[in-house]
């Protein structure tokens, strides 16, 4: 399986404050990377920094084999985002906002794109509600439709499920699941929820003080620190100095 | 009660833009109207012979206003619905995204200035068509400006964060007492006017009064305006690129929608 996303290295400063300290890693294609650390430890920054959202201070950033400075509208038409932080526009209905995503992505069948991702999340009797009307599972799903909508290559999630009831959750995480085998694509999933990590990624990466404390799979990671689950795992590592260095 | 009164007043001593808006408008206001009163007070018969050029002007100003205010609306809307990040994560380059607010903008300030034209020949007896084809070039003029300032706050929302709305608001106020909307420039100090002469408004707005005072047509006014407008569009261009890197250098877009 070849790397969709290539980290080198990337380090990110603002002003004295060193938010993210020179982190490398890869996710291959058909391939859910776990990106686990407390609040602050700099996930969020290197989440910006893949979207072109935010400039490395130094290091570079490869997307399917391409350097994203320099390419990155070009970048943008493979990858997306979700985050319970931003939202599509409340007065618009959700086919109306699925249509403006559709047309800035530079879709060509987006009726049928949208009736795809309709049916695949459930949304079929939602078209032509009002956004802002939507529940929080509904508003999610919309979202994740809307992430959907270029067929990305690189999905980066931050938060899926956050304030979703358990069945909502299982349906998304589920969705994810089939989504990824079906289209091999690579996904970066940013939680806290570490039941959600467990079951969807194979390899995760502990990020504490903007940098990588350890990595590996989540099996692996509770062995290794004698915990019984990722959880326990996470608290170890937030609490303790940072192993890797 | 008191602590009601406390939560306000942290509010306002923790944000400079709180305290420099409770100046910022009291200030204006005394501005703009008190070169309004000196005007009528000492050029009684002014506008004797040309009923209608005040609500002219108003319309035009109103033009520019909402070209303005509907630019940064656009702007501000996204930031508002938390839908931002969205929009600068969609692969569009940064052209793109101006140009589609220009025309949005355009066609907002349509709206509202049809309905406005239309209603003051039935109320006042009164046509802004009576500017005739020079109309175009002033309505031109106007929108440029408009987009101009539009542009201006965008970049320092980008710049800055929500913090700066309340400067996209209180931009066309600043500007209308040197804009010479009302009043002719002779009206303003001497230091005022050579501030005047900087920005294209005064052109204009001298120029619809030339037109419809005088009924004659000084190019050199239309020309001014244009030159000024081009100088202060392609500034605006510039700082709006600016903005953006220094956007993405300090975080600022991943932040917007928070």
């Amino acid at each position: 399986m070849k790397n969709l996303v290539e980290v080198k290295n990337i380090k990110k400063n603002y002003g004295k404050n060193e938010a993210v300290k020179g982190i490398s890693f890869n996710i291959k294609e058909d391939e859910i990377l776990g990106l686990l650390g407390p609040n602050g430890s700099g996930k969020t920054t290197t989440i910006g920094m893949l979207l072109g959202l935010l400039k490395p201070t130094s290091g570079e950033i490869l997307i399917n084999g391409q350097k994203l400075e320099g390419n990155r509208i070009e970048i943008l038409e493979k990858i997306n985002f979700i985050s319970p932080y931003i939202e599509l526009p409340k007065k618009l209905t959700v086919k109306q906002n699925l249509t403006v995503y559709g047309k800035l992505y530079k879709i060509n069948n987006i009726n049928e794109r949208i009736e795809f991702l309709s049916e695949k999340l459930r949304l079929g009797g939602l078209l032509n509600s009002i956004t802002g009307e939507l529940s929080s599972g509904q508003k999610n799903r919309v979202s994740l439709a809307k992430a959907l909508i270029n067929e990305p290559k690189v999905l980066l999630l931050d938060e899926p499920t956050a304030s979703l009831d358990p069945e909502v959750g299982d349906f998304v995480r589920s969705f994810l699941e089939d989504y990824k085998k079906e289209k091999k694509i690579s996904i970066l999933l940013a939680s806290h929820n570490m039941n959600e990590v467990t079951r969807l990624c194979k390899s995760i990466l502990m990020m504490k003080d903007g940098i990588i404390i350890d990595k590996g799979n989540p099996e692996e990671l509770i062995n290794k620190h004698g915990r019984k689950n990722l959880e326990e795992v996470f608290l170890k590592l937030s609490r303790s100095k940072n192993e890797l260095n | 009660m008191y602590g009601l009164f406390l939560r306000h007043f942290y509010l306002i001593t923790r944000s400079f833009p709180r305290v420099l808006d409770l100046v910022y408008w009291p200030t204006i206001q005394i501005t703009l109207w008190g070169f309004i009163s000196n005007f009528f007070a000492t050029h009684t018969t002014y506008y004797n012979n040309a009923v209608g050029v005040i609500l002219t002007c108003a319309i035009l100003y109103d033009f520019l206003f909402r070209t303005s205010i509907g630019f940064n609306m656009l702007f501000l809307e996204e930031i508002w619905s938390r839908n931002f990040t969205n929009l600068f994560i969609a692969p569009m380059k940064i052209g793109e995204i101006l140009t589609s607010l220009v025309a949005t903008a355009l066609i907002r300030a349509l709206i509202g200035l049809i309905p406005a034209v239309l209603l003051t020949s039935p109320l006042f007896g009164i046509s802004i068509l009576d500017l005739g084809i020079f109309l175009f070039f002033l309505f031109l003029s106007l929108y440029l400006f408009g987009i101009t300032l539009g542009i201006l706050v965008s970049a320092g929302l980008l710049r800055y964060g929500p913090s700066f709305e309340n400067i996209a608001w209180s931009t066309m106020f600043l500007l209308a007492p040197f804009g010479c909307i009302y009043y002719p420039i002779e009206i303003l100090p001497e230091v005022f006017q050579k501030i005047a002469y900087l920005i294209p408004l005064v052109y204009i707005f001298e120029e619809a009064r030339n037109i419809l005072i005088n009924q004659t047509v000084d190019i050199q006014n239309i020309y001014y305006a244009f030159m000024w407008n081009g100088v202060y569009f392609v500034l605006s261009i510039a700082l709006f690129y600016y903005s953006f890197n220094v956007a993405k250098n300090k975080g600022t877009l991943i932040n917007m929608g928070e």
